[in-house]
């Protein structure tokens, strides 16, 4: 991951020298993820054909599904925390740290507001703003806690962030008994003390609307437009502020950064109490649709958030492709279940293919890339000479 | 005269969806299994033998579909399945808000859901096409706590739980408590869970319930009840490990399905008993109840009177005079003489 990040640093400065011309720039940034994707395809076919299915019918099947309103309106929904919880990934990644911690900071997270939530009662802006900071301290803080113990006890972030992971989950269990509703666990299914109408952020379902009528039990999050100004801002930071470029120096070249002025320790302990911060927010899709913290409450948002990182290669919109490339495959396996064309587990060959030629393919992408323009400052080279 | 009406009105409303989904066409059934899906050799399997039953006896077509390991998808399949079932069947409590939400937004369907009663805070039914298949478990385990404490020879005996702390693994628990000290009243009895609540790995762990389960024989104890789903295969392994480490054999007791078919030949022998908890039973009842049109919402209650738990004697290790203790026992359970705790703090615990 950090290797690429500076092969195409690399790469981006030889661009800024050499000037190569912006179109094939794009098409060649395209060609990765694009091809990745349709090797996956052909790949699983070859599969699903061994295993006796029939990919045609599947594929069919896929994209009927995903062509309902309702699917579509569900798929983004789970895109939106997916999304949050890629650029959370990704904040750490610009810096060269591997925040494994997402699952662990955005699960703290998700409890402390629900229960501040439930707590109290306030006016409807107000309430919703308390629920979305103490979701982002408390992600802050558990973020921020691996990241004293890298900076000041040199605990490598990777083991620091996987541990605190356990430790949430610790943690989230003793809490979630002692803030039971009603104060005691009397029956399966329970949770966190329910959070008033004024706490909970309003669906955005007039969009969907535009297009159909939705179901009595479908909403589309209003988490959406959080996952936007996330995105946005992450955008602005990196590269429209001061801190954003010492971040992405850092990242490339702490060496090199330090001798410019920019303190590692303060930009390795900044980026992990955002990295938290934004992790925070993950569960907030699923705490303003129930209305409470319970033990249904969904799992393995982090480490799904690192693979649409990854997929997407840390750039905002790029992670966007990511998470909904992740959802459309959750959302359309469901109807594979159901018209029994392919089993389920066809899905997860299509995403460990996906994952794994993207990284391949942006290798060969940025070996290409090299010799071209290695090629090119070559031939400058001979024209400048004599 | 307007109360009447309406009392009229309900009641031919009622009758005419029970004619709706009782008439002896095809019943098309979407059954959505837990977490772990079918193969479990344990709770889901149990729903999905429900289900095979069902399909031999009924002109029925059933799908069957598993959630995603983090369960984001619960409700879609949910939905899903209402689209093109009659009849929605959910294998676990972790489905019980959803199927409200679901279930309420599709009144046609009916909604099952195995594990949860199905019934808001004052008792009443979420809705009338939403029901809970809940199992006295606690029932069955006094029957195999007995069968323990009447083959123990140390007069220890261990209990492994899954996940501690929602309620529902501690039934087993203190039924297990209570009946093996109905039997000898000093009794000792060492419980351990594996994970707390909300942390559900524990009923999949099998190489903590192993350390676990070595550690209590270790300690003095001879059985051990496990309730812990997937992980109580590490019990059994356990209880071969020490049995031939030791030289005295001990024993592990299965739970759910007879699990000594399940757990494979080489730790049969070890397999004391099994306290049966018949979701397959639940399944079947409910698909027939919808077919004739009987099906009810709210608390459908699984016990020994109706043998929703009960305890095997697979591989013949208990015998007849334990077996006809067993049966006493389980008579006074039905005639109400007997009452099982399902607080293990009610017996010690």
């Amino acid at each position: 991951m950090a290797e690429h990040d500076t092969g195409e640093s690399h790469r981006s400065q030889a661009k800024s020298i050499v000037g190569a011309s912006p179109l094939s720039q794009v098409l060649l940034a395209a060609a990765a993820p694009l091809g990745a994707f349709l090797f996956s395809l052909i790949a699983s076919a070859i599969v699903l054909i061994a295993a006796g299915g029939n990919p045609l019918e599947a594929v069919a099947d896929m994209l009927t599904h995903a062509s309902k309103l309702e699917v579509q309106v569900s798929m983004i929904n789970r895109a939106t925390p997916l999304y949050i919880s890629g650029v959370a990934a990704a904040i750490g990644f610009k810096m060269n740290l591997f925040n494994i911690g997402v699952e662990g900071q955005y699960r703290m997270a998700a409890i402390f507001a629900a229960y501040v939530g439930g707590a109290v009662v306030l006016p409807s802006v107000l309430h919703i703003g308390l629920i979305v900071l103490a979701a982002m301290v408390i992600g802050g803080l558990w973020g921020g806690l691996a990241g004293l113990l890298y900076t000041h006890r040199g605990v490598n972030e990777v083991i620091g962030t996987i541990m605190l992971n356990g430790v949430a989950l610790g943690v989230i269990a003793w809490l979630v008994r002692r803030w039971q509703a009603e104060g005691a666990i009397t029956e399966v299914g329970v949770g966190t003390e329910p959070i008033a109408d004024s706490g909970l952020l309003p669906n955005l379902n007039f969009i969907p609307e535009l297009f159909g009528d939705l179901r009595a039990n479908e909403e589309l999050t209003g988490v959406l437009v959080i996952a936007i100004i996330v995105g946005i801002a992450y955008y602005l930071l990196l590269n429209r502020t001061v801190f954003g470029y010492d971040l992405r120096a850092s990242g490339l070249n702490p060496f090199a950064a330090r001798a410019g002025g920019v303190p590692p320790r303060k930009m390795a302990l900044t980026a992990m109490l955002l990295s938290g911060s934004v992790a925070g927010l993950v569960g907030l899709a699923e705490i303003f649709d129930k209305g409470r913290y319970d033990p249904n409450f969904v799992g393995f948002l982090g480490f799904n958030g690192i693979a649409v990182a990854l997929l997407g290669r840390n750039n905002p919109v790029g992670i966007a492709v990511g998470a909904l490339l992740w959802a459309f495959l959750d959302a359309t396996s469901d109807i594979l279940q159901v018209t029994q064309t392919a089993p389920k587990e066809i899905i997860d060959i299509m995403r460990g293919i996906i994952l794994l030629t993207v990284v391949i393919g942006y290798e060969v992408v940025r070996r290409v890339r090299e010799r071209t323009e290695a090629a090119r400052t070559a031939a400058r080279l001979a024209e400048a000479t004599p | 005269m307007r109360k009447l009406f309406i009392l009229a009105s309900i009641f031919l409303s009622f009758t005419l969806i029970a004619a709706a989904c009782g008439s002896g066409d095809t019943t098309s059934v979407g059954l959505v299994f837990d977490i772990g899906g079918e193969g479990d050799q344990s709770f889901n399997d149990s729903a999905a033998a429900g289900i095979t039953r069902a399909e031999e006896t009924f002109d029925i077509s059933a799908t069957k579909v598993s959630p995603n390991s983090d369960g984001s998808n619960r409700a879609d399949l949910l939905q899903l399945q209402a689209d093109s079932s009659d009849i929605v069947i959910a294998v676990g409590f972790l489905f019980e808000d959803d199927a409200v939400e679901v279930g309420t937004a599709n009144p046609e369907i009916n909604f099952a859901v195995v594990d949860s009663s199905m019934l808001t805070p004052d008792n009443a039914p979420h809705a009338d096409n939403i029901a809970g298949l809940v199992f006295s478990e606690e029932q069955g385990s006094f029957l195999v706590g007995a069968a323990a404490a009447l083959t123990t020879d140390t007069d220890t005996l261990g209990f492994i739980g899954g996940v501690c702390c929602f309620g529902l693994i501690e039934k087993f628990e203190a039924g297990f408590r209570a009946g093996a000290q109905a039997v000898k009243p000093n009794i000792e009895i060492v419980a351990q869970y594996i994970t707390e609540f909300p942390d559900f790995d524990g009923f999949n762990a099998p190489d903590r319930a192993r350390e676990i389960a070595l550690a209590i024989f270790d300690s003095g104890a001879d059985i051990i009840y496990h309730a812990a789903g997937g992980a109580g295969a590490g019990m059994f392994a356990a209880a071969k490990e020490h049995s031939e480490a030791t030289g005295s054999k001990v024993w592990g007791i299965g739970v759910d399905s007879d699990q000594y078919h399940t757990v494979g030949p080489e730790v049969q022998d070890y397999v004391l008993t099994s306290m049966l908890k018949r979701v397959d039973n639940a399944v079947f009842e409910i698909i027939k109840a919808h077919r004739d049109g009987t099906f009810s919402a709210g608390e459908i209650r699984y016990d020994l009177s109706v043998d929703g738990v009960g305890y095997s004697t697979s591989g013949g290790f208990l015998n007849a005079a334990i077996v006809e203790r067993l049966e006493t026992f389980k008579a006074q359970i039905i005639d109400g003489s007997i009452v099982v705790p399902t607080d293990p703090a009610q017996v010690g615990g």
